[in-house]
This record gives C-alpha cells, sequence and structure tokens, in this order.
C-alpha cells in the first residue's frame, strides 16, 4: 500500500469540503491526512489529501475525485518532484533538569517554542512529515503531553497550474 | 426596480425557468415550505403538475417520464419529510443514471440548523446520491442553479440533481434574467473519444474471431440504438444486453443474444466467456453482470466506451478504455471498420449453445406460470409496449422473455433494485408516452410498496396496463432461501398476508380481474388491451415455488450456471 499525496482545487462551494471527505468514506478509501486552506484565487481552496492503496485503488480515486463537480483539478503528486510540509504543536513535559537538552532538540530541528510553563513547553515544528515523526521521536522520551499536526499541504515544483476564470452567469 | 417586468419573487422565477427548460410535467406534492410555489402554480399552464400520493412515487415517477421520453424528470416536494421522501427514488436514479432534478423546499435560511419544523439537511443526505446538489442561498442565484442543475441532470453520464429551496429566497425578488449558457468550470464530460483507440479498436473488431458486443443503458441513454443495430447487424456482430441495455438492440434480431449476467441466458454468457474480442458499450461491468471478476471473460481483449471515466478499470481492468459518447464513439469506429471480421463459425456456435439450453419452463401441467403470461403480453404487444417492472422474479422473467424491439421501452430498477418502482415508473412513463401501451409488470411484494399511486392512475385516466404476476411470495428472496439458505423461507410467504388485490384496486376505482387459468390469459389480455381510457389491473395468481433459470450464484463463475432445479422434489 503506498502513500500517495494528492492536490485537489475545489470551488470555494458550500459543502465542497463535505463531497470530497463523502467520496473517501462512501467508496471506502482511506484518509490519512487532509488539509483546506485559500488559495491565490478568491473562490478557490486547496485541499491536500494523503491516501493510500494500490495503483487500481489511486486511479479510482483521482477519477472519482474528478468526477465531483466542485473540483476544478486534482493532481497526484507523488512520483513528480513536489514540496510537502506540515506544521505540528508539541507540548512536551520537562522533567527538572532538562530544559536545555529540550531547547537543543528544538534548535537542531529549528523549530519555535510557543509556550513555556514550570512543567511544560509547547513546540512549534515544521517540514517534511519525517523530521516532525524524528522530533516527536525524540522529544517522547520526556513525555509527550498533547500534539496537534495540521496535515500535510504541498505544492509540485516548477510551472504553476493555470485555472481558468468561470464566466459569471448569475442574474 | 419594481416596475421592472421582469422584477420577480423567486417562486416566479422557479417558473419562468422551468418554462425556458421545456418542463411539460412536474410529479410533485405540497407542503408548508413550497407554498409560494404551489400559489404561483395556481396560474401556470405550459406545464402540468401530476398530485402523488407519496413523493417516493413522485420521483419514481419522474424517472419513468425521463427514461421513457429521454428529458429530464422533474419533481418538486415540500422540506422534512417530503425531502426525505425522495431519497430512495433519488439513490435509485443515481445507480442508474436517469435524468432528474428534485426540488425540496427548505425551511427559511435564518431557521436552517434550528431543528425547525419540517427541517432536514437534505443537501447533506443526498451528497452521496445525487451527480450534484445545491442549496440556493439567495435569489439572485435561482435562475442560475436551476440552469446549471438541468445542464448537469442531463449531459455527461446523466443523473439526479436536488435543488433545495428555502422558504425565504422563494419569497424574495430579484431582477429575472436567464443565463444564455451554462458554464461550470469542474465540469466538462468528455464527449468525442481518442481517435488513435477507436482506430485501433477497428483494427481488433475486424480481426476477431470470437467478437461480441456486450451493450448497456448508455447505448439507449445517448440515443445510438440506431448506430449500433447498423454496425452490428453490418459486421455481423453478435450483441448481448445488460438488464439497463435491454431494448437497445432489437430483442427479435438473430444477432441478439439477450440478456448476460446472473439471470442471462445461458448462449449469452457461454459467448462472453468464449469471445475473444469483448466490446462494452455504455455498460459497468456491474457485478450482476461478471459474477466472480477473475474468471469473467477472462479470454477476451476487452474494449470499454464509456462516458464515465470512473467506470473505466472500476471492475473490471479492460485493454482498450474508450471515454466518450457512444453515440460519437459508434460513429466514428463505423468508419473505421475496413474488413467486416468472418463471425458465420462463431454464429453458428452461438447458435448450437442456443439449441443446447433454451429459455424453457414447465407448460403442460396446466398451471399458470409467470413465463407464460410474460411470453403472451409479449405476443400481445408485439415487443412494441413499452413495459415497465417492478423488482424481483418477474423483472428477470420479463427481461428474459419480452423481446422489446425499441430503446426507451424497458424501465426497470436496476442499479439499486428497488421494489416498489414499477406502478410508479409506468405512470410516469404513460405521460411520456402516447403511441404505444405502456404495461406494468408487477409482483405481489414490490406493488404493495407504492400501492398508494393506483389513484394517480386513476385520476389522470391513464390507459395503463397493470399485470400482477402473484405468486404469493416475495419470489426472488424464497428462491435464494431454497437455494442458499437451507429452505428456510423466513418471511417471505405472503400466502395468508397478501390484500384481495381485485377488492383494492376496485376501491381505487380500476376495473380488475384475477385468474389463475392458462386459458383466461390470453382473452384477458385483450381486454386490457382494447381500453384506452383508464388503466385496468389483472392479477395472475401464478405458481408458488417457480424460479428463475439460468441462475449464476451471486460471487461465481459461469461454470457454475445452473440451468434448472437440480431437486424436482423441492416443488410442493
Amino acid at each position: 500500500m503506498k502513500k500517495h499525496t494528492i492536490s485537489i482545487l475545489v470551488e470555494n462551494h458550500f459543502g465542497a469540503f463535505d463531497r470530497v471527505a463523502t467520496m473517501f468514506s462512501g467508496k471506502g478509501f482511506n484518509i490519512r491526512s487532509i488539509s483546506i486552506g485559500e488559495t491565490e484565487i478568491e473562490e478557490i481552496s486547496r485541499m491536500t489529501v494523503v491516501t493510500e492503496g494500490d495503483d487500481k485503488i489511486i486511479d479510482q480515486i483521482v477519477k472519482q475525485l474528478n468526477r465531483l463537480i466542485d473540483t476544478i483539478k486534482v493532481v497526484d503528486l507523488t512520483g513528480s518532484p513536489h514540496i510537502e510540509r506540515e506544521l505540528a504543536l508539541i507540548k512536551v513535559s520537562v522533567p527538572k533538569g532538562s530544559m536545555e537538552e529540550i531547547k537543543n532538540i528544538n534548535d537542531i530541528f529549528r523549530g519555535n517554542i510557543v509556550d513555556i510553563t514550570g512543567r511544560s513547553m509547547t513546540l512549534e515544528i515544521t517540514g517534511p512529515p519525517d523530521k516532525i515523526d524524528a522530533a516527536i521521536n525524540l522529544l517522547s522520551a520526556f513525555g509527550i503531553k498533547e500534539i496537534a499536526r495540521s496535515g500535510i499541504v504541498a505544492l509540485k515544483r516548477g510551472e504553476q497550474i493555470k485555472i481558468k476564470k468561470e464566466k459569471n452567469l448569475t442574474t | 426596480m419594481k416596475n421592472d417586468p421582469n422584477y420577480m419573487s423567486g417562486a416566479e422565477i422557479f417558473f419562468e425557468c422551468l418554462r425556458r427548460e421545456n418542463v411539460e410535467y412536474i410529479f410533485g406534492y405540497p407542503g408548508g415550505a413550497v407554498l409560494k410555489i404551489y400559489e404561483h402554480l395556481y396560474d401556470v399552464d405550459f406545464l402540468k403538475h401530476i398530485l402523488v400520493r407519496h413523493e417516493q412515487g413522485a420521483v419514481h415517477a419522474a424517472e419513468g417520464y425521463a427514461k421513457a421520453s429521454g428529458k429530464v424528470g422533474v419533481v418538486l416536494v415540500t422540506s422534512g419529510p417530503g425531502a426525505t421522501n425522495t431519497v430512495t427514488g433519488i439513490a435509485d436514479a443515481y445507480m442508474d443514471s436517469v435524468p432528474i432534478v428534485v426540488f425540496t423546499g427548505q425551511v427559511s435560511s435564518h431557521l436552517i440548523g434550528n431543528d425547525a419544523f419540517q427541517e432536514a439537511d437534505i443537501v447533506g443526505i443526498t451528497r452521496p446520491i445525487t451527480k450534484h446538489n445545491f442549496l440556493v442561498r439567495d435569489v439572485k442565484e435561482l435562475a442560475s442553479t436551476i440552469k446549471k442543475a438541468f445542464y448537469i441532470a442531463s449531459t455527461g453520464r446523466p443523473g439526479p440533481v436536488v435543488v433545495d429551496l428555502p422558504k425565504d429566497v422563494i419569497a424574495s425578488k430579484c431582477i429575472f434574467k436567464y443565463p444564455e449558457e451554462v458554464d461550470v468550470r469542474g465540469y466538462k464530460p468528455t464527449y468525442k473519444g481518442n481517435s488513435n483507440q477507436i482506430k485501433k479498436a477497428a483494427e481488433i473488431i475486424s480481426k476477431a474471431k470470437r467478437p461480441l458486443l456486450y451493450v448497456g443503458g448508455g447505448v439507449i441513454m445517448s440515443g445510438s440504438s440506431e448506430e449500433l443495430k447498423i454496425f452490428a447487424r453490418e459486421n455481423k456482430l453478435p450483441v448481448t444486453m445488460t438488464l439497463q441495455g435491454l431494448g437497445a438492440f432489437p430483442g427479435t434480431d438473430p444477432l441478439s443474444l439477450g440478456m448476460l449476467g446472473m439471470h442471462g441466458t445461458y448462449w449469452a454468457n457461454r459467448a462472453v466467456d468464449n469471445c475473444d474480442v469483448l466490446v462494452s458499450l455504455g455498460a459497468r461491468f456491474d457485478d450482476r453482470v461478471t459474477g466472480k471478476v477473475e474468471t469473467f471473460c477472462n479470454k477476451a481483449y476487452k474494449i470499454h466506451v464509456d462516458i464515465d471515466p470512473t467506470a473505466i478499470d472500476k471492475n473490471v481492468i479492460v485493454d482498450l478504455p474508450i471515454v466518450g459518447d457512444v453515440k460519437h464513439v459508434l460513429a466514428e469506429l463505423a468508419a473505421e471498420m475496413i474488413n467486416p471480421p468472418d463471425t458465420t463459425e462463431w454464429l453458428e456456435q452461438i447458435e448450437e449453445w442456443k439449441n443446447e439450453c433454451p429459455l424453457d419452463y414447465e407448460k403442460n401441467d396446466g398451471r399458470l406460470r409467470s413465463e407464460f403470461v410474460i411470453e403472451k403480453i409479449f405476443e400481445k404487444t408485439k415487443g412494441d409496449a413499452v413495459v415497465v417492472t417492478d423488482v424481483g422474479q418477474h423483472q428477470m422473467w420479463t427481461a428474459q422473455y419480452y423481446k422489446y424491439n425499441h430503446p426507451r421501452s424497458n424501465i426497470t430498477s436496476g442499479g439499486l433494485g428497488t421494489m416498489g418502482f414499477g406502478l410508479p415508473a409506468s405512470i410516469g412513463a404513460s405521460f411520456a408516452v402516447k403511441d404505444r401501451p405502456v404495461v406494468c409488470i408487477s409482483g405481489d411484494g414490490g406493488f404493495q410498496m407504492n400501492i398508494q399511486e393506483l389513484i394517480t392512475a386513476v385520476y389522470n385516466k391513464l390507459p395503463l396496463k397493470i399485470f400482477i404476476l402473484n405468486n404469493s411470495f416475495l419470489g426472488m428472496v424464497r428462491q435464494w432461501q431454497e437455494l442458499f439458505h437451507q429452505e428456510k423461507y423466513s418471511f417471505t410467504d405472503l400466502g395468508n398476508s397478501n390484500p384481495d388485490f381485485v377488492k383494492v384496486s376496485q376501491a381505487f376505482g380500476i376495473e380488475s380481474y384475477s385468474t389463475d387459468n392458462p386459458n383466461e390469459v390470453e382473452s384477458l389480455l385483450d381486454k386490457a388491451m382494447s381500453i384506452n381510457d383508464r388503466p385496468i389491473l389483472i392479477e395472475f395468481r401464478v405458481v408458488k415455488e417457480d424460479m428463475v433459470f439460468p441462475m449464476i450464484p451471486s460471487g461465481a463463475s459461469i461454470s457454475d450456471m445452473m440451468v434448472k432445479r437440480l431437486n424436482p422434489k423441492r416443488m410442493i
């Protein structure tokens, strides 16, 4: 089961996100992570879905996504050069005397300390998902209290995908 | 602005849009959230509103109308229960790609989400069973939304579209302007097939020794039955059809092998198993067709023509996919064919199979059988009627024994298998078809599921011929119980719990008859065919325990085909 990162441009319509999510659940496809946000064009949002499956399943996922009326462009980024980033907020326990060590790990991962109390520290770490996994792995020695991960956002390297402007036909 | 003649309420805009979409009929049921629309409907004369007795009936009627006419069926219901009652019909239309637009009332915008009276999130509920759906949030978007709804429902692979209309949107006003054209950025169906692929397909078909056309509902929807007829006859290609494909090619043509699949003919299934090139036209390799996918047609080179890219490689991996409208692709394919293949031997082989195991049933014990009744209906109507069925054994027997001569004549619930579909769908078809008889063949189980629509047929004086094949059982379920569930006839025996169908229909004001005598069938059918100004109902009390054969059990291979009952002692 190979992991695939699929980038989807959707109309910023009421329910568009739900249509994509419903398609995945209704057809029995897995979602490992999903994220959505605005783009350079006001009425278009970008969703990034990380899913998994063999070639036949991925082929169906891409076709089924294309079939939705609200999707404008669907690209399976896997296999072509692209950038993947994720942000994680990691709240870690600070046992006596380990403050420096945690700060060092944070520096190595080029993270930010965004909150601190006597007993815990919250780190903000950004990067490819495996970097975040590595950071979490190292920090788990101190005791992790909470984690929030954004899900992956991704962009293709190189040229931009051109989107046609929809004619305004509203009365 | 208020003096502008185009300054209209949402309700008025609604009808202006329907007028421009050439809507002739709305199948509907009024209620609180759509009162404003019904208020205007009172003065509308360019279309006819057909009052059903249950919203599910409205959707099936719209489906029947759409399938018979090729136009978009239109439904209008109120919010909440009115809307949720349409769900089964919408799911049915989605599975069988029927173009309908369902307008649902909705509570006022400011109440949405408040659990208001008769509120249901119908857009959320129908999201996975519609091609697309809309909630209209502003009266200024109403006209363009309706335009888009009709466009999306009727183009590409057709399907149901729901438009949810909040009460305040219908009541508020704006300047009406109907958009001349539609532009939906994320929806661009592919009509023209890839020419290189088509050329390759023509080469492969030309060289084939045992080619077979496997034809589905897409041929009928795209209006390419004529093209198919010419293509098959010129190249001497045998044709087998799916349940939805019946009628795409004349059932009486020597090249027709009838239906394939679970209850398909022996010879059609043998042909599928032995062909060397399978050309699928507007069909989707449904599990009722393929059985066990690994053994389905595994010796053949497979060409798959479909307008929906998701249909390709979904169930069966094919060798040559062509995404496009069958009509376009067939025209191009026919032009590319240089030599017709030599199929003489192949057709002889199929003929042998046909003689080896023809469709057959017991004819000599004097008892009335469904197959006999359907054969007689075929003889009386010469294959020219529009035949609407419900779901179950009678549906499969109709598929086997009624040889449809024309497209848009076979109306049945295939994908969803919705019991209760037949009667309302045949009512819808009756509005679309005036020059040929419309026949509803139903079972005693399914008929009771939308029996309330009898009054719709009576009130509208539809010359509908309703035939109930009453075997006092949920026959298809019973068949599975006998074959696969240790003969535990759990809750399928309706023998003691069926109503008196003659009395019921008389209460609705329908002339009705009942018989279990094979000798009376012809005269009763003649009577039914002679009535042209009102519905008539005939109940045929048929043998209880008959089973549909041939049968390939679910998920099995053609080698597992049962052609007759193995243990005749099971006959009660």
